[in-house]
């Protein structure tokens, strides 16, 4: 809307971490009053992107980033996030960084707070000054109108709905007489979809003050709505720099998911067969923070590999965690169409299921313990195996010798990178560490496997390697698997069906040769019925 | 070289140094006229003394409790057992036997509402377990004095009643394992040897418990308890087993204790007990969740060596009598050092 030039341009950004690239030569610019919609996947770059733009120190720490970021055509470098603020760039953030125990106005103006002074100054200095509450009110009212929505000044923030707390963050970044770029990272993904449409009118009136806002979301149809410009980021790459005019849902979905080079299915051709039903899931709710289930119905055959997809925080990894006792579950599951318990870790796994969790430091290892432990362990505890009786049988006691012979075998099978079985599992890379996971898991001999996030960490040459391993595990056993991963491409090359997980619940399945666009739209919110009305818009 | 290398980074600085330590102090014993003789049979004794409490450590650093500060409360069931046992007028192998087998139900049944107590205050458990040993021992102050014990050699003879502060076991069980097998050479050495067999046999058997399959879940629950519970490990099941077992063996070290000693000493004694064990074993190498036998025995006898050693050479070299001051200061010491190089594992 300005005509004078760009307010800020990011030139040419590159970024990787310990050589796995994160951002590759991203480039766009933006004007003063514009309000630029960044989109893409999870693991896209768009939260790397922002950590530069606002010189978090990780980025520094991890060796810093090629590329210039200037604003008003100056080149600016930040050291830290306080020297981006002084920059005038505000950035709301995903979590609320908030204090329950003030109110509004104190939150908004928290360390700008207006002063009188007072008879100590003399004394001791500035910092003996008195707030002036007046002030600060009048303050916090002017920004809340700035927003233009209804905020109680008095309120304390732990008595507010989410959305209020959404706004008084806005509040506090524009209260900044300096603010002039403001970032907002998921403004919306917590708000109910009213408190959404007031929040999008706020953006508005800020853009035509003159503030740019970037503005990134999930859902796609606040940014064909709210934004002027998009720009998707897929796999580090700036894929699209576009006008938002003219440009549907369904085209930034198919952007932000399609990928230059076509993927080859492994098992193309091959016709596949499966036996009857042996896991059924009815009304599954799942109480896992940040990945809540709220109710997801539905069946596996054996042999076969289903995959779950969709957005991070939409509940696709409750799935397996819940089945498996981890997290407080309800709902009915039935394997081999008995009934499983849940919230019961150890029924889980006797009755045949295996799970190799997404948290593989947190969950999947014994970080200080051997691999010969960490492969075994299980088998161990859940089937009695790998231990011998001593002393007559007075004692049965680890069998050393056979935890290794089976370590050994699983390090052959899988090719993990080790010095030896004993090795500490810490010691070990990524990739190799969720080889070690893998084999926990194949020790057990599950009928049911469930694999969450095989690939999450580690780099590409090991994705390949883990993928494969699941997918002839599958083959050669004919043991079933559940599959939740958050990259697209991979579900798409090894699953029979993919579902879709989105708020809590299954958007829809697809077969993975379904059209990208398709998976895009189940991902946005927008199944079959959303995306008719969003297409004739 | 390289092995010697390896050798001193497996067994650790601080313990070589504080082994050269205490081969100094053997080396200037005689210059003082301290009797090098008396002063290994003392180490020895000492060893088997404090043997079972460094051990009992163990379960607990094992299934992640930290360290057992609340020893006290095995103590105190293993102080109510030889009570038991002195009252009903057990003698020797059954003393010392029935002492034992009567303070392990208390034992469990303490361990266990102790066990209850630290699974609900996670990750403060060494806190938690420093007051529960305290207020355990000042609840049993008030016990002592009104429990109807009656044997004419417990109660105070002014009262007629409440038990005294020390009670000869002098003719109960009073150096049962000490005198097992035991070899005399000359006056003043005695080599105790029942008493070391039964540490070494007691640590023989922890060291199996911890290779069987409920060891192994307890270090597993002690290394990562999510990772246990992924493969179906109650944690808290395990924990309790550990704090258990640690009170046990905090009992029967007490009435091990007491028969080299020749006493059981009731009320504050038990205060500070579990300290030298917690300094035994961190000196022995353990950090606060791995602990080997190795760790128990090393620290054992490195810490009782120092104790015994620095307060005699001390004291005869100053000729004055200080070695209770001494002792104090460099058995606190130890602690402070110690806890001060406790090493956490990996998340």
């Amino acid at each position: 809307m300005g005509q004078q030039g760009p307010l800020l341009s990011i030139d040419h950004i590159s970024k990787e971490f310990y050589g796995n690239v994160v951002l590759n030569d991203v480039s766009f610019e933006l004007k003063a009053g514009e309000i630029l919609g960044l989109v893409g996947e999870n693991g896209a770059g768009k939260t790397t992107l922002m950590h530069i733009l606002f010189g978090m120190p990780v980025i520094a720490d991890t060796g810093g980033f090629k590329g210039r970021i200037c604003i008003d055509g100056q080149e600016v470098s930040f050291s830290s996030p306080f020297d981006a603020l002084d920059a005038g760039i505000g950035m709301v953030h995903q979590e609320f960084s908030l204090i329950p125990g003030f109110t509004t106005t104190e939150n908004i103006v928290l360390n700008r707070e207006s002063m009188k002074p007072s008879i100590l100054n003399d004394v001791f200095g500035d910092r003996m000054s008195i707030l002036d509450r007046q002030d600060m009110k009048k303050r916090a009212e002017a920004a809340i109108e700035k927003l233009g929505v209804k905020l109680d000044p008095d309120m304390l923030v732990s008595e507010m709905p989410v959305g209020h707390k959404q706004f008084t963050e806005i509040a506090r970044e524009i209260t900044r007489s300096k603010t002039r770029i403001l970032v907002l990272d998921e403004p919306t993904a917590v708000l109910a979809e009213s408190e959404a449409e007031v929040l999008l009118k706020a953006l508005r009136k800020l853009a035509s003050l003159g503030i740019a806002i970037i503005f990134i979301s999930h859902r796609l149809h606040e940014v064909t709505e709210v934004a002027d410009r998009v720009v998707v980021l897929r796999d580090g790459i700036a894929i699209k720099d576009t006008p938002v005019a003219g440009v549907s849902v369904r085209d930034i979905a198919s952007w932000m998911v399609g990928r230059s080079v076509a993927t080859e299915r492994v098992s193309e051709g091959e016709a596949r067969e499966f036996g009857p039903e042996i896991l059924s899931v009815e009304h599954l709710w799942v109480d896992m923070p940040g990945e809540t289930v709220r109710d997801v119905s539905f069946s596996v055959r054996k042999g076969e590999i289903l995959g779950f997809g969709g957005l991070a925080g939409q509940g696709k990894l409750g799935i397996p965690n819940g089945i498996m006792g981890l997290f407080q579950a309800g709902g009915v599951v039935r394997l081999h169409g008995k009934d499983v318990p849940l919230n019961e870790p150890r029924t889980a796994l006797e009755i045949g299921m295996a799970f190799v969790s997404e948290d593989r430091r947190g969950v999947g290892l014994l970080l200080d313990e051997s691999l010969k432990w960490n492969i075994a362990f299980t088998a161990m505890q859940i089937q009695g195996k790998y231990l011998k009786t001593i002393l007559g049988g007075l004692f049965r006691i680890r069998d050393e010798a056979e935890m290794r012979k089976l370590t050994e075998e699983y390090i052959a099978m899988l090719d993990v990178k080790c010095t030896s079985p004993s090795q500490k599992a810490k010691e070990l890379s990524g990739g190799n560490q969720q080889k070690i996971c893998l084999a926990k898991a194949f020790a057990v001999k599950p009928d049911l496997l469930f694999v969450s996030e095989p690939t999450r960490g580690i780099d590409v040459g090991a994705k390949k390697l883990v993928l494969d391993t699941i997918h002839r595990y599958n083959r050669d056993y004919g043991t079933t698997i559940v599959m939740v991963s958050s990259e697209l491409e991979e579900l798409r090359s090894i699953c029979d069906r993919i579902a879709i997980v989105d708020e809590g619940k299954i958007a829809g399945i697809l077969p993975p040769t379904a059209e990208l666009p398709e998976f895009g739209l189940l991902m946005s919110g927008l199944g079959a019925n959303g995306s008719q009305e969003d297409l004739s818009a | 070289m390289r092995s010697a290398k390896q050798f001193v980074t497996d067994f650790g600085w601080p313990r070589i140094i504080i082994f050269i330590f205490l081969v100094l102090l053997f080396v200037a014993a005689p210059f003082f006229r301290v009797r090098i003789d008396a002063s290994i049979s003392d180490v020895l004794n000492r060893f088997g003394q404090n043997g079972l409490f460094v051990l009992a450590m163990v379960p607990m650093i094992q299934a992640g409790c930290g360290l057992n500060f609340g020893l006290s409360l095995g103590i105190i069931a293993g102080l109510i057992g030889s009570t038991l046992s002195v009252q009903f007028g057990l003698l020797g192998v059954f003393g010392f036997f029935g002492a034992v087998g009567l303070s392990v139900p208390f034992a469990v049944f303490f361990g266990w509402l102790y066990g209850l107590l630290l699974n609900k205050v996670k990750g403060e458990e060494m806190t938690i377990a420093m007051y529960v040993g305290f207020a355990s021992v000042m609840f049993m102050c008030i016990m002592w004095l009104i429990l109807p014990f009656n044997g004419p050699t417990m109660i105070w003879g002014y009262a007629g009643k409440g038990l005294r502060t020390t009670i000869t076991i002098e003719g109960f069980y009073r150096h049962f394992l000490n005198d097992f097998l035991a070899v005399r050479i000359g006056d003043s050495f005695v080599f105790p040897t029942g008493m070391l067999l039964f540490v070494g046999f007691c640590a023989f058997l922890m060291w199996l418990f911890l290779r069987t399959k409920t060891g192994t879940a307890m270090t597993a629950v002690g290394s990562n308890p999510d990772y246990a519970r992924a493969s179906g490990i109650s944690a808290d099941k395990m924990r309790t087993i550990s704090v258990i077992i640690s009170t046990v063996l905090g009992a029967a070290g007490i009435i091990v204790y007491q028969q080299s000693y020749g006493f059981i000493q009731l009320y504050t004694a038990p205060l500070a007990m579990p300290f030298a064990a917690v300094a035994a074993i961190l000196i022995g190498g353990a950090s606060v969740n791995k602990a080997s036998m190795v760790n128990v025995l090393v620290g054992a006898f490195l810490f009782q060596g120092l104790l015994t050693m620095t307060p005699s050479v001390i004291n005869s070299a100053l000729q004055t009598d200080i070695s209770e001051v001494v002792r104090i200061i460099v058995s606190n010491g130890i602690i402070i050092y110690a806890l001060t190089r406790k090493t956490k594992v990996t998340k």
